[in-house]
């Protein structure tokens, strides 16, 4: 039996099952990222003294990361635009750059992780650190997951494309919004972490 | 594909290229406030203001809210309303849990 209502949307909700279906993921994840920066909240006001974070953390480094996750994100809505254009090829290639820049983003945050390590800075050193490592780290979690999805839509998961190029274009732009969470929950820890 | 379609999409593409440049600036902004030092409850006003721009920038037009059906519009409104509560909860708890004791 097929999926229902992957590519028509349904008649009382007006949209297709996996858009209303990924808004809804979102949603929670909205609030298991407010429960984290609520706990900041908390832990911050109700500390004696705060360090400002570029006292501790790199901040050229989180610039450069910031710049390279929008740029994903840009990546991300131009490989969706592709395929509405119907121009697989080029969907292929920004995919591509999609997931390439996710690596880059890992792969400096492994080097931030390495250099505060070095350093004997550790969750557990004090507060401050303990929640810049779990929300950080669970930020990089969803980078990790969202490059799996991705890289299946740039790899096997393509094959749809031949047989159901609707429904692939839906899914490309389900996973789109997952990334474009991502960036956007950045863009909040950044200065959060980083600035303030 | 109709040619109404694709000039559709190409004035999507311009939309976000110039929301890709504006977000551009803002972290440049963002990171040069920063420097100046300002008193924490002006720089935290400061900070998530732009931040805010940012988020709502990619909400709308990468993740496509500004042309969002009504359901969407509803599950977020919901999760807003949540939100705004959990994040009030230090908030009124910090004053020796008066709201709450």
């Amino acid at each position: 039996m097929d999926i229902p209502y992957t590519v028509e949307v349904r008649p009382d909700t007006g949209l297709t099952n996996g858009k209303i279906g990924i808004w809804l993921f979102l949603a929670s994840e909205v609030m298991l990222f407010g429960a984290l920066f609520a706990s900041y909240i908390l832990i911050r006001t109700g500390a004696p003294s705060w360090p400002r974070g570029d006292t501790i953390l790199n901040v050229p480094l989180a610039t450069f990361n910031t710049i390279v996750l929008i740029s994903s994100s840009v990546t991300m809505v131009m490989a969706w635009a592709s395929l509405m254009r119907n121009r697989f090829g080029t969907f292929r290639l920004y995919m591509g750059a999609t997931i390439l820049l996710g690596g880059v983003f890992l792969v400096v945050k492994y080097f931030e992780y390495s250099h505060k390590f070095e350093a004997g800075l550790f969750p557990s050193t004090n507060n401050f650190l303990a929640i810049y490592f779990t929300l950080t780290g669970l930020h990089m979690l969803h980078v990790i997951g969202g490059m799996a999805v991705n890289a299946y839509f740039w790899g096997p998961g393509a094959k749809l494309w031949k047989t159901n190029p609707q429904w692939f274009t839906n899914r490309v732009e389900h996973s789109g919004l997952f990334w474009h969470f991502v960036d956007l929950v950045w863009i909040f820890l950044f200065p959060t972490l980083y600035l303030l | 594909m109709t040619s109404d379609h694709a000039a559709d999409i190409d004035r999507h593409v311009k939309v976000y290229i110039t929301v890709f440049v504006t977000l551009m600036a803002l972290t440049i902004i963002t990171v040069v406030i920063s420097r100046f030092h300002l008193p924490v409850p002006i720089a935290v006003t400061i900070a998530l203001l732009v931040a805010t721009i940012k988020g709502s920038l990619v909400a709308c037009y990468f993740m496509h809210l500004i042309s969002e059906k009504k359901l969407i519009y509803a599950v977020l409104a919901l999760t807003a309303i949540f939100f705004v509560a959990l994040l009030a909860l230090p908030v009124v708890t910090h004053h020796d849990g008066f709201w709450l004791r």
